[in-house]
């Protein structure tokens, strides 16, 4: 178990340190994400009295558009040098890879999460009710990248992968997507917990699912 | 064996074309019109029936999938993908006949509710699948990559359901309840009907495949022979 | 044969009926090899005569469609990670990650092996490559030959018994090829069993102590070194890949 978990904290602490000297794609997903909050402020012309309606729907339609350009990342990485070759003669399981990968990705979209909220309550003029948004945040990221982490392996050897990934992304994540809507906007009209409830627990079930589906299927993704 | 299986092919055959005449038969003359609804609800026992085959498809894409990433055999990978064209196929007259009945009855062409929507986001799941085959970098890892959203896709379905549900719903529940007999028959024969085409067809369509890749290897070890 | 055997059989390699088809083009058909502890063996052949497919079945990074691996008599199918384990690949790419240094580089992969004594091990390995100076470079600033060298690191990190090595002379400078020669030979010499792939005809032969050459992913020549004319042996290569001089 201890191994386990040395070996997962070693393929994401190597990415956190790639990323941290490159920056590359934090900085490049953090503008998009802030433009698609900026841009639909636009096309719904939210007033004071739509903003209600249609903030949730924004905040995670720019979640779901920074997490799809950050996961094309997570294993494209990795072909560069063929490293992904190297991390497949380490003498480990294959979902081994799958975990660090995820935790990479995970906390990735977690610090996203963590500027770009904050930003849009601040901007539509929302209440800061954090806490309970931050666990929507967490359980919704979970789904997200538990999917888009098996898929981004699997996108990362077709010929277009940037397209690819939205393609298989999407249509699987749309449970995630409704019940993250769905429960921020319980949240922000300052609802009871137990009007989220149900969203939350559709959040958790889907979580637990693709975990273990792509912890199971992970190998026949990466090997040749 | 080859003369056992076309004679097979040739007993369900007959047998699909008996069927589909008698569902033809049984939907326009033999059910009662509905009362509300009128004649356009007659595309109910056609629409009923291609739900039901899309779905059969997508399970047999689902089996087959786990089949071929457990045993290796591409047979298994022939029929999964066989079964996922016919299902895209099924589900897409799904969301033509549906709208043609709901324009009348609801007085709109599409609505979001949950059975609509689920059905389209099956239907993106699937096309999705079709289109990775052509994208991987190689046959065989296509191959793979189809089975894994098979499989995922498959077990994503009832969540998506319960999901968009929750969301909301306008589709007529709980239809076989209040059906009278008759229409119950015509349902259950349409049904019938529709699944021996499904079968006919993804029969059909494995023997295609398995023919192709037989020519394919025939030349590809004459080109071979060639070379020495 | 029981598991815990240490040394079941004199063979560090063995392949029977080794098969792998893409598709429906065979990239390998039925390699039988047996390679005894401590040996070298060179596969020659030219480009797309399955060296490198027959590397990544080795290697455990390739299933193969038939046939099937042994590394000390064990099955690697069966024990691909236990047989990982035991492996050391060098290839034309380096499995290196560009932005970190050398040194995060080799600790990366020593705590994927699960290596005690890292540190020290690390700067074993590194002064043997001759790149102590280079040791927290990134890895990107670092010359093509270097980059060679520190993915040889990276492949004995963990000390295993079996080296595979495919073509991994390629795209080096004259002089980084030198250099890589005598870092490689330090440590396939001794009791290491080594495969390598090379298109080098008499590098590859004066290694040797069994030859293969491979032509369209079958085995046309097989000899053990002593009875090879090292003379004429570039005339036999070119009669069994099918090319006139």
């Amino acid at each position: 178990m201890r191994e386990l978990f040395t070996r997962v904290f070693a393929i994401f602490w190597k990415d956190l340190l790639s990323e941290l000297r490159t920056k590359e794609v934090a900085t490049s997903v953090l503008v998009f994400a802030l433009l698609v909050v900026v841009i639909f402020n636009f096309a719904f012309e939210s007033g004071e009295d739509t903003i209600g309606l249609v903030a949730p729907g924004i905040l995670w339609v720019a979640f779901t558009f920074a997490g799809v350009l950050g996961l094309n990342h997570t294993f494209a990485t990795e072909k560069e040098n063929s490293s992904l070759e190297g991390l497949m003669l380490c003498p480990v399981e294959r979902y081994v890879i799958y975990l660090g990968k995820l935790a990479g990705s995970f906390t990735f979209m977690l610090v996203v999460a963590a500027i770009i909220t904050p930003i849009f309550l601040v901007l539509f003029n929302l209440p800061l009710c954090l806490p309970r948004l931050a666990l929507i945040i967490v359980l919704a990221t979970v789904g997200f990248t538990s999917v888009g982490t098996l898929f981004s392996a699997l996108s990362a050897h077709t010929k277009a992968r940037e397209i690819m990934l939205p393609i298989l992304f999407l249509p699987v994540v749309v449970p995630v997507l409704i019940a993250a809507v769905k429960a921020t906007g319980v949240v922000l009209d300052g609802g009871a917990w137990s009007d989220m409830s149900t969203w939350l627990q559709i959040l958790v079930a889907f979580d637990i699912i693709f975990l273990v589906v792509s912890v199971l299927v992970f190998e026949f993704v990466i090997e040749e | 064996m080859r003369e056992r299986s076309v004679m097979l092919s040739n007993i369900l055959l007959g047998l699909g074309c008996a069927l589909m005449i008698a569902a033809l038969y049984l939907v326009f003359i033999y059910a009662p019109t509905e009362e509300a609804m009128g004649d356009v609800q007659r595309i109910f026992y056609f629409h009923v029936a291609l739900a039901w085959v899309a779905f059969l498809a997508f399970f047999v894409v689902f089996i087959c999938s786990i089949l071929y990433l457990w045993k290796r055999d591409v047979r298994w990978d022939t029929v999964a993908r066989s079964s996922a064209e016919l299902g895209v196929v099924f589900t897409t007259l799904v969301l033509i006949t549906g709208p043609i009945w709901a324009r009348p009855v609801w007085g709109v062409w599409w609505t979001w509710d949950a059975r609509l929507t689920a059905t389209l986001v099956l239907w993106l799941t699937y096309v999705a699948y079709l289109l990775v085959r052509g994208f991987a970098t190689e046959e065989s890892r296509g191959a793979r990559f189809a089975a894994v959203l098979g499989i995922v896709g498959f077990i994503d379905v009832p969540i998506v359901y319960l999901a968009i549900h929750l969301w909301r719903t306008h589709h007529p529940p709980a239809l076989v309840g209040d059906l009278v007999s008759s229409m119950l028959l015509t349902l259950l024969v349409s049904v019938a009907a529709f699944t021996l085409l499904f079968i006919i067809l993804l029969k059909g369509s494995v023997s295609v495949r398995n023919m192709e890749a037989e020519v394919r290897h025939l030349k590809d070890s004459k080109m071979n022979r060639r070379n020495y | 044969m029981a598991e815990g055997d240490l040394s079941p059989t004199p063979w560090a390699i063995e392949t029977h009926g080794l098969a792998k088809s893409f598709g429906n083009i065979p990239a390998l058909a039925g390699i039988d090899l047996k390679v005894k502890r401590g040996d070298h063996l060179t596969v020659f052949g030219p480009n797309g005569a399955g060296k490198t497919t027959l590397i990544k079945l080795l290697s455990t990074l390739s299933k193969p469609s038939g046939g099937s691996v042994l590394l000390d008599g064990l099955d690697i199918r069966k024990t691909p990670e236990q047989s990982r384990s035991k492996l050391g690949v060098v290839s034309h790419s380096t499995f290196l990650y560009p932005h970190l240094t050398v040194s995060e580089n080799l600790r990366f992969y020593g705590k994927m092996y699960g290596l005690a004594n890292l540190e020290r091990r690390i700067e074993e390995v590194i002064s043997q490559v001759q790149l102590k100076a280079r040791l927290h470079d990134r890895v990107g600033t670092l010359s093509r030959g270097m980059q060679q060298r520190v993915a040889i690191a990276r492949a004995v990190l963990h000390d295993p018994p079996v080296m595979l090595l495919d073509e991994p002379e390629t795209g080096l400078d004259p002089h980084a090829t030198v250099m890589m020669r005598a870092v490689l030979e330090h440590f396939t010499s001794g009791e290491r069993t080594v495969v390598m792939t090379t298109h080098n005809l008499a590098r590859g032969l004066e290694l040797a102590d069994q030859v293969l050459i491979l032509h369209e992913g079958v085995v046309v020549y097989q000899e053990v070194k002593q009875e090879i004319d090292a003379a004429a042996f570039p005339e036999i290569y070119d009669r069994c890949t099918g090319m006139r001089r």
